[in-house]
């Protein structure tokens, strides 16, 4: 069986990268967020440039405070306290420069969002299937019509007797399936890009592999684009088919999945692997990366994990490292490139 | 040293009905040895480690220490117990008070113990313990707020061993921190019990961290304990299928292996309903 199952889902992921047109779904160029805090400006997301195609899953890793997840809310600019500047290319319109009205009309029809703790994504005096439906209503579409698709996008994320189930409410629910019914509310209105913040990680393992499995095929089947962020490499390794790992306002290392795991490059990537205890095999000592991330407001001058680098130079201390193509991989890092 | 026999443990819930929180639990960690004990959320992991220290009474069973029962122990019994069992908390930004100075923290329980002969002995004490978590004098007089997550873990620690116990029971002490710092108060605790002796009691969730650190496992299902075992057999060749199913569900840093268990699941999914 897994033998037959293989090559089909290869001759879909095929499919979808012949169908690719030449622009990408999503291209983010030179993304900076400012936020004001005691009077002063911190640089929280600091120049960061990548792009998803359509169908593609993208994987965002980093630490607390790298700044993953305001670069999540900026994409559909949740937060109006913060000040942007680049450019976030969304379907050849630029979100940077966007009215807010025109995020009001993308914001779950075009991109949904998922966040880590469902409990606070669900109002809990409405039922889920006006939750799912409000998403809909907002956006013009008439009640029967909505109800509709809140029950087709139900069934689609296996819940079973579904119908029944969209008159509950989150009380009534496990923690798992008020994710898939967070999941639910994002799908309806049928995004091209899913934004998924850490949607697993209030989990338990085994109710985790099954969110994950199913965003995993409804992702293939809908040909939609997942930005998925996470601090969790074993969850990267299962889903992703690229990753970004971000430290402290950058995007230090990118690669292809597999490239990523077999050749980890920057001395950060290459640390976190080593740092994750392993289920499948007993190691005998972690090997720990020194110190702490820095805080927005503390971030070292130069390469921002030159203070915690087994590796770092005189210039890394003094100078930015500029992205530099190495292999497969694009990179942060002054071990790399010419000079 | 300490030992669970047959605790079992039940509440009434406000609709009348009776949720047995744990039923029959056998557990024993000896000196100088590691027991991990895991379970996903509603196992009852803090109810056993509330029972573990007498914090609460169990509805059935015993919990002994040195072959004394904890529940009937006199006033001396209990109070050596006290000292010589320690709880390394989940989230060192609330356990940690925050008025409270590095110094003032480390050396409450040689206050209480009343451990040290004079303020001086006190303090010498003190920074010993802070240096053999990696932090230094320089700690004293600082409050936790000007700590990071990992720094405050290891004040947690300090706190714990300096009235030097016997057994850590330690309660999901690194799922709140970083990856990268994550690996810092592992080794830490690993180099600690080596080091002193120490018997530990690790309580978690995430099994990668269990396998590393401790050298028998218990696997907590609903209030019972599925599958008890040294490490390599527990990981190895798991017996009991809830720890199988809770293996095989570990997200593993290996794309391939990732991948090809997605596949199999799916195969497995497609033949069941097809049948």
């Amino acid at each position: 069986m897994t033998l037959e199952l293989e090559p089909l889902e290869q001759q879909i992921t095929q499919m979808h990268a012949t169908a690719l047109p030449e622009t990408p779904l999503l291209d983010v160029s030179d993304l900076t967020v400012d936020v004001v805090s005691g009077g002063r400006e911190l640089r929280l997301v600091d120049g960061v440039s990548f792009s998803v195609q359509r169908g593609e899953r993208l994987a965002l890793v980093g630490e607390s405070g790298s700044g993953k997840s305001v670069t999540a809310q900026a994409l559909m600019r949740l937060n109006d306290r913060v000040r942007l500047g680049g450019r976030i290319d969304f379907e050849g319109e630029d979100l940077v420069a966007a009215a807010p009205t025109r995020m009001t009309a993308l914001r779950g029809r075009r991109m949904g969002m998922v966040f880590q703790d469902p409990m606070s994504s669900l109002d809990p005096l409405m039922t889920i299937g006006d939750q799912i439906a409000e998403t809909l209503r907002i956006h013009g579409i008439s009640r029967a019509d909505a109800d509709r698709r809140a029950l087709a996008v139900l069934d689609e994320l296996k819940v079973d007797r579904a119908a029944e189930r969209l008159r509950a409410y989150p009380h009534e629910f496990s923690g798992g399936m008020r994710q898939r019914v967070v999941i639910a509310m994002a799908l309806v209105g049928d995004p091209d890009l899913l934004i998924a913040d850490e949607p697993t990680t209030a989990l338990d393992v085994r109710v985790q592999e099954h969110v994950l499995d199913l965003l995993d095929e409804i992702s293939m089947q809908r040909a939609l684009a997942v930005l998925l962020i996470t601090h969790d490499m074993g969850v990267v390794a299962g889903f992703a088919d690229r990753v970004m790992v971000m430290y402290s306002g950058r995007i230090v290392e990118e690669n292809a999945v597999a490239d990523l795991f077999a050749t980890p490059r920057h001395p950060y990537t290459r640390g976190l692997l080593d740092a994750i205890p392993r289920v499948d095999v007993t190691l005998p000592r972690l090997h720990a990366i020194p110190g702490a991330p820095p805080s927005p407001a503390e971030r070292p001058s130069g390469c921002h994990f030159h203070p915690r680098c087994p590796a770092a130079m005189t210039v890394c201390s003094t100078v930015e490292p500029l992205p530099v193509h190495e292999g497969s991989a694009r990179l942060r890092c002054h071990l790399y490139g010419k000079s | 040293m300490l030992q669970l026999i047959g605790v079992s443990k039940s509440f009434v819930l406000g609709t009348g009905r009776r949720l047995d929180v744990l039923s029959g639990v056998s557990l024993k960690v000896e000196r100088g040895r590691s027991l991990g004990l895991v379970g996903e959320s509603g196992s009852g992991k803090s109810t056993l480690i509330r029972c573990a220290l007498g914090l609460m009474r169990p509805d059935g069973g015993e919990i002994t220490y040195d072959g004394l029962s904890v529940q009937s122990a006199s006033q001396p019994d209990l109070m050596r117990f006290r000292r010589e069992v320690q709880l390394v908390f989940q989230d060192p930004y609330s356990s940690l008070n925050p008025r409270m100075t590095v110094e003032e923290l480390v050396s409450e329980g040689l206050i209480i113990h009343s451990l040290a002969k004079s303020a001086r002995e006190r303090r010498e004490r003190v920074v010993e313990v802070l240096e053999q978590v990696g932090l230094g004098a320089d700690a004293l007089p600082r409050f936790p707020r000007a700590f990071s997550g990992g720094q405050r873990q290891r004040i947690a620690i300090a706190r714990a061993l300096a009235i030097r116990p016997q057994l850590l029971i330690c309660d999901e002490p690194v799922s709140a921190l970083d990856v990268s710092v994550q690996a810092q108060v592992i080794n830490l605790l690993q180099d600690m019990q080596r080091q002193l002796n120490l018997g530990i009691l690790f309580v978690a969730h995430d099994l990668a961290v269990v396998r590393h650190l401790c050298e028998r496992v218990a696997v907590l299902e609903k209030g019972k304990i599925v599958e008890e075992g040294p490490r390599e057999a527990v990981f190895g060749a798991p017996q009991h299928p809830y720890t199988r199913a809770l293996l095989e569900a570990i997200p593993v840093p290996d794309p391939a292996l990732g991948r090809s268990r997605r596949a199999a699941r799916r195969a497995a999914a497609q033949s069941e309903a097809a049948a």
